[in-house]
């Protein structure tokens, strides 16, 4: 090397790769600052370097070889919730999410770069979460541990044996006490004209929250539908997205694919929002793949939102009485990412007896989001507490929302807390409407 | 080094968690709502007055420059730090300190979100009465800064219309009491001078505003015509008639080919301009000012009419204003807005002169601005990794805002002077008027240590101008808009 000036000519991008986040995404960022109300962490604290804003920035000096991707930069990359939240309040409709995504994989799809702890969470994805044998064994502790009646111990009587990192940990981990689903195969029968629906039964929803996909399966019933679960259906892959592992979300979208088009069915039904956002990005996700990309788009275009799906049909016949108060947790990826509100709330707005109370802020971040309550905990405890704290004022008993992942957050703020309160699925308080107006029409 | 000396000696004073010193950190605040790039030595975030007296004097002993912000959303660049410096940031003094309705006043910190305030006041029947278009994330202490407007400025005033009084750092740390409790206090109104300074005083650390109380009714037009001249006759004649509807925002042709196909709003997309019109008050007065309105508007030849019935449709005719800007932000890689003020009797010759330089230049143009009081916002569509595009857009930007001084307007209606406008401040003040500022810099005992560069065209190793001009001094990166 010879010595000298540095060399006048702009540098590399830092970012490399198929996946490398687009100028003209980040172009459309005006740097106006309305993204940082919205913005959790930029709520959290009040600074700038929390912010949505800045993370653009910070992604756009790496595009442009202007700032390297070092770990202290990564860091706060990686505190973004990717809630997208951001993407609601943005005048300018930049598509912050995927710009994330991009940015994540690019990070991860260079080893020189990659932050050791982003690539053990990918491979705890791959191998754990992506393989449901390897899934359902990790679980099985989980189950003797609730079953076994230790769960019930260390949460009640002997609460004050674990130090506090440990009774935080143990807050988090779910009650393991019902049969999981793991059904599939024809679920419902079509009853008169009613389409044929595919359910995405998906990774973990099914082990921690059967009960949600046997109501949403009673509820497809009702509504005339034929349900099937295709059997070779994968994970979505939304979480190996999140983190980056850009390579195993295409894997698992293309086995999707593959398996719903096999199917053939008028509709995918998806019952987390997570899930749901994930595969309605498939197209984009396989836009560079000339064999799937256009498969992956028709495939995006019928995914469905249970609560989307049931809201634009005529589901008011057969609701039953329900006393209930109820505030609605919006989920991020259901009303930032997929642009639902109006859909959970028609449906609860229809049920007698629900008394809805909202929330000032329903569609802010409860902190679950994917893995980051477990690898982000001090900051998702800091979301979680903001978020109880806005349940607690509406004075609900139940918190309604529509993915399993803000459902265990919620419940894991609720026992910390040590606050009374029933988390549902708005899927499920729809099933136990129609349960009682079947009662009703036989009393 | 003297920088790790003042990091820390911040430190020391405001604790280390309040202090940002590290490279990647201080990106963060290189950066406001402009294409201004400036990166600072360290941002402080004070819990209190005496924080910010502390990092006063800190700056004051290694002397460098200390420069306030708010949420960094102001337009002319009067957050960006182009000495360096120590930033003041202001986010972490967000408490309302008092909210009386009785008296109708309001003590805020600086770091207070102006929607936050209203939405505390509305309870009380009570609003404070400046709505930039940014006030969901705009501060209390930026909008004095830059004597903030917002679309009902032609009624209730700016700014400087509602605030009080304020207490300010100034240059030798001490915190002091401008204006007060009262709309009128003896001698000479020094709380007037410090709104609209931009930071070159002192730093603001409580205001007390006046609150209003809301209208017990509004009423929101929205009126369709055939040409800017249509349109621009019927805002005077609606004026000159004694009616001051609270606002009068319109939008050109341009714009409403961006709003109406993102959104829907149902604006014709062969309209030259639509209005989009608001009076309140008590339920008699709206009905007959809202009727005079509609004459005026008739008269000047608006093709279509349409009242809003309910809050949902006040609403809708609200929302292609309000998601203008970013509509075009969603259309056109970069945009580059302006802000100029003129006499609202030559906004139609102003605009076409607008339209006419934008085309010589190559460039889209699409105005939505406040048509009452005159308050232009031409938006300069353009593509920044085009070879020139944003050194002739800023081109461009001067020869507008000349347009505009010559039409007997001013440089600015409500995002400040900062640092983009400074070197046209000549334009419009004599020598002896600019003279005159500086001496009232200078009384004020700031010399150049408060927020250097911006508002006077003066200033010592100050470069004359904006981003253009400035390229070779700061630190970093790119341009954006």
């Amino acid at each position: 090397m010879s010595a000298g000036a540095p060399p006048e000519v702009p540098r590399a991008s830092g970012f490399q790769g198929p996946d490398a986040p687009a100028l003209s995404d980040l172009q459309n960022c005006i740097h106006c600052g309305f993204c940082l109300p919205a913005c959790p962490t930029y709520i959290a604290t009040g600074q700038e370097l929390e912010s949505p804003r800045r993370r653009l920035h910070l992604i756009r000096g790496v595009v442009e070889g202007k700032v390297e991707p070092t770990p202290r930069l990564l860091s706060h990359l990686d505190l973004c919730l990717q809630c997208r939240a951001c993407e609601t309040a943005c005048p300018s409709s930049v598509p912050y999410g995927r710009i994330m995504e991009d940015a994540r994989a690019s990070v991860m799809a260079d080893s020189s770069t990659r932050p050791r702890e982003w690539a053990t969470r990918a491979r705890v994805l791959r191998q754990v979460v992506a393989r449901p044998r390897v899934l359902r064994a990790a679980l099985w502790f989980g189950r003797v541990y609730t079953r076994s009646g230790v769960q019930r111990l260390l949460r009640g009587p002997l609460r004050r044996l674990l130090p506090e990192p440990l009774a935080n940990l143990e807050a988090q981990a779910p009650t393991l006490n019902r049969t999981p689903f793991r059904r599939s195969g024809q679920l419902a029968e079509r009853r008169g004209d009613g389409p044929r629906v595919a359910l995405l039964t998906g990774c973990v929803h099914g082990e921690l929250y059967p009960q949600t996909h046997e109501a949403t399966v009673r509820v497809l019933a009702h509504l005339g539908c034929e349900v099937v679960a295709p059997p070779k259906q994968a994970c979505c892959g939304a979480l190996h997205a999140h983190a980056g592992d850009a390579d195993a979300a295409r894997r698992l979208a293309r086995r999707n694919i593959e398996a719903f088009e096999d199917a053939e069915v008028d509709a995918v039904i998806v019952n987390a929002a997570g899930c749901g956002a994930a595969m309605k990005e498939y197209g984009r996700l396989l836009r560079n793949d000339e064999q799937w990309a256009e498969r992956a788009e028709r495939f995006s275009a019928s995914v469905r939102d249970v609560l989307e799906f049931v809201a634009s049909r005529d589901f008011q016949r057969g609701l039953g009485h329900v006393e209930t108060d109820v505030t609605l947790q919006d989920a991020c990826h259901l009303a930032h990412a997929q642009g639902i509100r109006k859909a959970p709330r028609a449906i609860l707005a229809a049920i007698p007896g629900v008394d809805l109370r909202e929330q000032a802020t329903p569609d802010r971040c409860c902190g679950a989001a994917g893995l980051y309550s477990t690898v982000q905990a001090a900051m998702s405890r800091e979301v979680l507490d903001a978020k109880l704290a806005d349940i607690a004022t509406t004075g609900a008993s139940t918190v309604v929302t529509s993915n399993p992942g803000c459902t265990m957050q919620i419940e894991t703020g609720l026992r910390r807390a040590r606050r009374r309160g029933e988390v549902l699925h708005v899927i499920e308080l729809l099933d136990r409407s129609y349960a009682a107006g079947f009662e009703e029409s036989r009393a | 080094m003297t920088n790790e000396a003042l990091i820390r000696d911040l430190r020391d004073a405001l604790g280390d968690a309040h202090v940002l010193h590290l490279p990647e950190d201080l990106i963060a605040y290189e950066y406001d709502a402009t294409i201004e790039r400036a990166r600072p030595d360290a941002v402080v975030f004070p819990g209190s007055t005496a924080d910010v007296s502390a990092a006063v004097r800190i700056a004051n002993e290694h002397d460098v420059p200390v420069v306030p912000r708010g949420s960094g959303t102001g337009l002319a660049g009067g957050a960006v730090p182009v000495l360096g410096g120590v930033v003041v940031a202001m986010t972490r003094m967000r408490r309302i300190v008092e909210l009386n309705a009785a008296n109708r006043i309001a003590v805020v910190e600086p770091g207070v979100i102006n929607l936050d305030l209203q939405a505390a006041c509305e309870p009380h029947g009570l609003r404070y009465a400046p709505d930039p278009s940014s006030q969901r994330i705009c501060t209390i202490g930026g909008n004095v800064g830059t004597n903030a407007g917002g679309p009902h400025t032609l009624a209730h005033g700016s700014t400087v219309n509602h605030v009080l009084g304020v207490e300010v750092v100034l240059a030798d740390g001490t915190a002091t009491w401008l204006g007060g409790r009262q709309a009128d206090v003896p001698g000479p109104d020094l709380r007037g001078v410090f709104c609209g300074s931009e930071g070159t005083l002192g730093i603001v650390t409580q205001i007390c505003v006046a609150l209003t109380p809301l209208p017990h009714e509004v009423r929101t037009m929205l009126a369709i015509f055939d040409s800017v001249e249509a349109a621009s006759e019927a805002v005077s004649a609606i004026i000159s008639g004694g009616v001051v509807p609270v606002a009068v925002e319109m939008l050109d042709q341009e714009i409403i080919r961006i709003v109406e196909p993102q959104m829907h709003v149902g604006y014709p997309l062969d309209a030259g301009a639509v209005l989009l019109l608001e009076v309140e008050g008590l339920p008699e007065a709206v009905a007959a000012d809202a009727a005079s309105v509609v004459a005026a508007c008739e008269e000047a030849g608006a093709r279509e009419l349409r009242v809003a019935e309910s809050a949902e449709e006040r609403e809708g005719l609200w929302e292609g204003r309000k998601g203008g800007i970013g509509a075009i932000g969603a259309s056109s890689p970069n945009f580059y807005i302006l802000d100029g003020v003129v006499p609202r009797t030559r906004l139609p010759e102003v605009m076409s002169q607008v339209n006419a330089l934008a085309d010589e230049y190559g460039f889209r143009c699409a105005n939505i601005f406040h048509a009452g009081d005159g308050n232009l916002h031409p938006n300069i569509m353009f593509n920044e990794l085009d070879e020139g595009a944003t050194e002739r857009v800023l081109e461009l930007g001067g020869e507008i805002m000349r347009v505009c001084v010559e039409a007997g307007g001013s440089i600015t209606g409500e995002h400040g002077i900062g640092l983009e406008k400074r070197s046209y401040m000549e334009w419009i003040f004599s020598d002896a008027d600019l003279d005159s500022m500086e001496r009232l810099r200078l009384g004020f005992g700031a010399g150049e240590r408060f927020n250097p560069c911006k508002v006077l065209p003066t200033g010592h190793g100050c470069a004359s101008g904006h981003a253009a001009e400035m390229r070779g001094h700061l630190a970093t990166p790119g341009v954006y808009i």
